[in-house]
């Protein structure tokens, strides 16, 4: 069972912005936004074709500025939100926008590929996810699974609740929650929780990480010092409603259960530098990913802290006689929590990593030196996994 | 002669007639005759011609005669024969006429013996009248006494019997007299005699009334005896003769064995409360000052049935601070003592004595010594809980030696009861107390081992603390590299007295514990003290664990302080990892060595071998360098970010100094520099290329990153950056940043230097810069080459990642334009 290579797509410019298309259920198909100070700042389209184990790209423009987050919308394929910086009047200012791809960026594209780099369509804006009083966005977490309407965006030390109307033009502020404490704090990243009817955040500043009821937008959970140092990225586990990933400066992934915040239920110690990213598989929650300015991604098998700790049940009868030895070897042998395999395409620090919300299997990462990386999980992992 | 002879031996016994006739032929030869006699007692039974033999006939010897011999022949022999004839004749005569004399001198003898018998004959008829008389007379006298004799004879049983009788009725009063003179064994003595009769003729009112005044007396006496016996105060002779008399006046022996020992538990109870007084802790304060109060407890405790003891009174304030040889001693003297003394005298009494007398019958030996053992038992079971109470109270830890004697004496007074009750389960349990107090013992050790330990790197901690405070003074006032130095001058010494105190503690424990298995001490010889105790309470749960405790603890200082990543001080860390280092390479084996040479350990179980422990304690060391270089760089690395993280770098002026913070990061480097090299040796650097001296240095990399920034703001070519900083990247290898370091200082430093920078890097690739924000930091990244590249082991790692943060800052860069390396090379000489 040989793997496929993986395959490899230079972008021009630096990135560290990636998103799944997460409307996109058919299509393998990620979001990369990158970062040029001189250039004009662009949002590539990758399309991944797995049959033939290759890649279309399409460019929009986002003239805008850097791009330091992207986000898609779960509900209209063609609705993304960036998180991005502008320059004026010698000041760095972040901000968050929403905005709609052109509705003809994929013929456009297709009809003449060369010319798609040259002549990119620029993104619609469709509403600002600031006002004056809260500016400096961190990122833009979406409602998931949701209609597309709601939004949070963390700025400073700000979580703001947008409703998204009249089709996503314009955006209220509907309730927000403020950080206090002393010293300037400020939020570093966030996740929207998918359980309890998506009435939970989950964010990050410093070495804490908050829980948020939505509802009343007050603070529910805080475990303190969840990392050594600074907290760069979350998780929920998709499938197990109290279990969350963290992972930071101090390289390592940790992860809680939410009810008791004194420790973690798993420390994984695997990386040599900072941790920027990690992610749950969406279907297999044992599976997890994690970038690091190690130049690695790392993809980590958890069973035991899975919502299938045995691995999946299976009947003798149904498994096939050629099969069967097999089975029953793997069947004996306990599942442990093991690192499936380490991933060293990058030659730069790997800021983002996601899996393809089309297909579980799948997954891309990006390096700072623009190198997108699509990946896939091993296929002795994936059978064991699946039968 | 011959035919006299021969006639008379004839007639008697043919058996006789040779050995007659050999005395005859005898006697022929003295007569001279012998020429003829031999040749016929040759044929002397049959030959008739042997003129000596029976047989003889003359016919035929006078026939032969004239047919054999010849004529002179003839002659001859009738010459010899008249000779002969003649010669016999005489003899014949003398014969005859000596007869003849002494027939007449009889004759003359008898005569006169007729006339003396004759003159007795009457003498004998007289005699014979007299004794007729005698015996009338006789006969006469006995008639006459006959009657005064019989009643003589009565006389004198009437006489006996009353004297009996007299003893009897005067047996109360001599009995009163006995029991008034307290001559209790005579009276039991009296009464012993007396008591058959009485019980026979209980039926006669008169003895019955004896006998119940005996018995009313004798009640009395069993009675006094009783309350003798109950009393306390009798000594223990006093008390077997008591029983024994008790017992010979049909006292149930059950009861008596009862009482004995209830007696005998009275007053071990009271030694039993006597140590126990001791055992309690100090009365509170309050108790202390108020004397009479507590004299009148005591008082109100010795009214109390089992609290009536002389010790108590004797001892009326015990203090637990006797120290436990003092404790046991009184244990072993006043409780074992009494304990074996109340045993031989039961055994003395109730067994060896039942065995002998009549009492043997009555199963009264089996029946006693089971009482004495379940009474021992009981007896020894609280002695036993009041020792371990005791031995539990020794925690302090200071001199073994005491205890050891004090168990060695507890264990030796309790053979005493094992040679007295061979059977009997008290001795085992007493070596089971004298094993549990060494296995507690040891375990004591090892906490005190423990607890010295973390006293002795709180001091550690403490000394790195105070000096380290004043050396910031004055390294204040020196400025520049000398700040750090103060403090891990003292490092090296810290290590070696802290190992050399560990050690020491080490030793003086083992030799403490070495007590416990010495030659002298009667424990020692037992299985459980030559074989486990050595190696699995020794080694294993003492050496083994402490090592394991050092190195655990060590482990812990990584685990859970290190997330704040601040209150273990940094040269703590360095300092227990080298000691860790220590241990692997040399100190585990020594002592572990020490260990089994002095305990001579024979390992009949599966001990911990030296290599796990080494491993272990490798493993952490390990742990603590990681740590530290982990502790040490985010000490660093929070600096550069904060000053990266702060500034505004769009708008800032500029550069004219080397930031100051870049200065202390390498004053810092160099302290820690100092500090590792204090305790690790140099390591292995790669070799410095001739021209890693600081200008060649500075020109080769300035010339390399001019190069970068020269293709990276043409606008054309974003493409390139990425295809020079990827091509870079294929040539070099890729870097570990939170690696694992090597034990030498260069590795160390490389570690920390790696972590800064990383940091730095990431912190810049996260701002955006105006021009001079890239000046500043291309000044900054300039001076940290010319301080930085001689810790590392190789220099190109600190090239690449400097150029690393100068090209990503030119790439977050508004208005990339660099400084003159002239310029950066003044300003950043200038300091």
């Amino acid at each position: 069972m040989e793997d496929d290579a993986p395959v490899i797509y230079g972008l021009e410019f630096q990135a560290r912005a990636l998103t799944a298309q997460t409307a996109e259920t058919d299509a393998i198909r990620f979001l990369v936004g990158t970062q040029s100070l001189k250039f004009d700042n662009q949002i590539h389209i990758i399309d991944f074709d797995d049959e033939n184990n290759n890649i279309n790209k399409n460019v929009l423009l986002h003239q805008a500025g850097e791009i330091w987050h992207i986000g898609a919308s779960p509900a209209d394929k063609a609705v993304l939100s960036t998180c991005y910086d502008k320059t004026s009047d010698g000041r760095v200012v972040y901000c968050a926008a929403v905005w709609r791809m052109p509705s003809d960026w994929e013929t456009g594209s297709r009809d003449s590929p060369d010319d798609s780099a040259h002549n990119p369509q620029t993104l619609e804006l469709l509403c600002h996810l600031d006002d004056s009083a809260h500016s400096n966005a961190a990122c833009v977490l979406w409602e998931p699974m949701g209609d597309g309407k709601r939004v949070i965006s963390l700025a400073d030390n700000h979580a703001l609740l947008w409703d998204l109307q009249e089709s996503s033009t314009q955006a209220t502020i509907s309730s927000s929650a403020t950080l206090e404490g002393k010293g300037q704090l400020k939020f570093t990243s966030g996740k929207w929780s998918p359980h309890h009817n998506c009435s939970q955040l989950a964010t990050a500043n410093d070495t804490a990480i908050r829980g948020w009821d939505l509802r009343t937008m007050s603070q529910i959970y805080c475990i303190e010092n969840a990392h050594g140092q600074l907290v760069r990225d979350l998780d929920f586990n998709p499938n197990r409603q109290y279990y969350l990933a963290s992972c930071g400066d101090d390289c390592k992934v940790k992860f809680w259960d939410v009810r008791n915040v004194h420790e973690p239920v798993k420390t994984l110690e695997e990386h040599s530098h900072w941790v920027w990213s990690v992610r749950y598989n969406h279907s297999h929650d044992q599976l997890v990913l994690t970038a690091s300015s190690d130049c690695r991604l790392i993809l980590s098998n958890m069973v035991s802290i899975s919502s299938e700790p045995f691995g999946h049940l299976v009947d003798d009868e149904e498994l096939s006689e050629g099969e069967d030895n097999h089975q029953e070897d793997k069947g004996q042998e306990p599942l442990q929590d093991s690192v499936v395999s380490t991933f060293e395409e990058h030659e730069d620090s790997v800021y983002a990593a996601e899996w393809s919300s089309a297909d579980p299997w799948l997954f891309a990462s990006v390096s700072y030196d623009g190198r997108l990386v699509i990946n896939r999980v091993p296929r002795a992992l994936k059978y064991r996994i699946l039968l | 002669m011959d035919a006299e002879a021969d006639g008379s031996v004839a007639g008697s016994e043919s058996e006789d007639s040779g050995r007659k006739r050999r005395v005859h032929g005898m006697l022929k030869m003295y007569y001279g005759m012998n020429e003829e006699g031999k040749a016929a007692e040759m044929a002397m039974s049959l030959d008739p011609c042997d003129i000596n033999g029976p047989h003889f006939d003359h016919e035929v010897f006078l026939n032969k005669l004239r047919r054999e011999c010849s004529l002179a022949e003839l002659m001859d022999q009738e010459t010899c024969m008249v000779k002969q004839i003649r010669s016999l004749d005489s003899d014949m005569q003398t014969l005859v006429y000596e007869n003849y004399n002494k027939f007449i001198s009889a004759t003359d003898t008898i005569r006169k013996m007729k006339n003396d018998f004759k003159k007795m004959e009457d003498e004998m008829d007289g005699l014979s009248a007299n004794m007729a008389a005698i015996t009338e007379f006789s006969a006469c006298i006995s008639g006459t006494l006959q009657d005064q004799h019989a009643q003589i004879t009565k006389l004198s049983g009437v006489h006996t019997l009353l004297r009996k009788l007299q003893f009897l009725f005067e047996l109360p009063a001599r009995l009163n007299k006995c029991l008034e003179m307290q001559a209790y064994a005579q009276a039991v003595r009296s009464h012993r005699r007396a008591r058959c009769v009485l019980q026979q003729y209980s039926h006669l009112p008169s003895f019955k009334g004896i006998q119940d005044d005996c018995h009313a007396i004798m009640d009395k006496l069993a009675q006094e005896l009783r309350q003798k016996f109950r009393d306390g105060g009798s000594s223990a002779k006093d008390l077997s003769e008591c029983v024994e008399l008790l017992l010979q006046l049909d006292e149930p022996a059950e009861e008596l064995c009862d009482k004995f020992l209830s007696h005998a538990r009275s007053r071990l109870e009271s030694d039993l409360q006597g140590l126990e007084a001791e055992i309690r802790p100090y009365p509170p304060p309050s108790a202390v000052k108020d004397a009479p109060a507590r004299k009148l407890g005591s008082a109100a405790a010795a009214g109390s049935p089992t609290g009536n003891t002389p010790k108590n009174s004797a001892f009326p304030s015990p203090t637990s601070n006797t120290d436990i040889l003092e404790f046991i001693d009184r244990g072993c003297n006043e409780f074992v003592s009494s304990l074996c003394l109340v045993i031989t005298s039961y055994q003395e009494l109730f067994i060896n004595h039942a065995q002998t007398g009549e009492l043997a019958s009555k199963n009264i030996p089996q029946m006693a010594s089971g009482k004495l053992n379940s009474f021992v038992d009981d007896l020894a079971a609280r002695y036993f809980s009041l020792v371990e109470q005791r031995i539990q109270e020794e925690k302090g830890v200071g001199d073994n030696s005491l205890l050891v004697r004090a168990l060695d004496r507890f264990h030796r007074r309790l053979q005493a009861v094992t040679k007295l009750l061979p059977g009997s389960a008290v001795p085992n349990q007493g070596t089971e107390i004298v094993i549990r107090a060494a296995t507690e013992r040891v375990k004591q050790y090892l906490s005190a081992l423990q607890s010295f330990y973390m006293d002795s790197l709180t001091d550690v901690r403490q000394a790195l603390a105070t000096p380290r405070l004043s050396a910031a003074g004055s390294g204040a006032l020196l400025g520049g590299l000398g700040s750090g130095r103060d403090a891990p001058n003292s490092l090296p010494e810290l290590l070696s007295s802290l190992s050399a105190s560990i050690l020491n503690q080490i030793k003086s424990v083992l030799a403490s514990v070495h007590l416990f298995t010495a030659k002298d001490i009667a424990f020692s010889n037992k299985p459980y003290f030559k074989g486990e105790f050595c190696s699995q309470g020794v080694r294993e749960s003492l050496v083994v664990s402490f090592i394991k405790f050092v190195c655990q603890s060590s482990r812990q200082f990584c685990d859970s302080v290190g997330e704040k990543g601040g209150s273990t001080p940094p040269a703590l860390l360095l300092l227990l990892s080298r000691l860790c280092l220590d241990y692997e390479t040399s100190t585990i084996s020594y002592i572990l060595t020490l260990t089994d040479e002095q305990f001579l350990v024979q390992h009949h179980s599966p001990v911990t071998p030296v290599t796990s422990l080494c491993a272990e304690a490798r493993e952490a060391a390990q742990k603590l360098l990681n740590h530290y270089v982990k502790v040490q760089g985010l000490i660093i690395s929070q600096m550069l970010r904060k000053s990266v993280e702060t500034r505004d770098w769009v708008n800032t002026i500029e550069p004219r100094n080397v930031r100051a913070v870049m200065k202390r990061v390498v004053e810092d480097t160099t302290s820690i520099d100092v500090q590792v090299g204090l305790l690790y040796e140099e390591g292995v650097r790669k070799a410095h290329s001739s021209d890693s001296s600081k200008r060649t240095f500075s020109v080769y990399s300035s010339s390399r990153q001019q190069a970068r920034y020269a293709t990276s703001y043409t606008p054309s070519a974003p493409m390139d950056t990425n295809l020079l900083s990827n091509i870079h990247k294929l040539f070099s290898e890729r870097i570990d940043i939170f690696s694992s370091v090597e034990f030498n200082k260069v590795s160390v430093i490389t570690g920390i230097i790696k972590i800064s920078l990383k940091t730095f890097l990431e912190c810049v690739r996260l701002r955006t810069f105006g021009r001079f924000g890239l000046q500043q930091i291309q000044v900054d990244c300039h001076y940290l080459q010319m301080y930085l590249w001689r810790f590392v082991s190789d220099e190109n790692l600190v090239h690449f990642l400097l150029d690393e943060i100068v090209g990503s800052s030119a790439h977050r860069c508004l208005d990339p334009a660099p400084m003159e390396q002239s310029v950066i090379e003044v300003i950043c000489e200038r300091g």
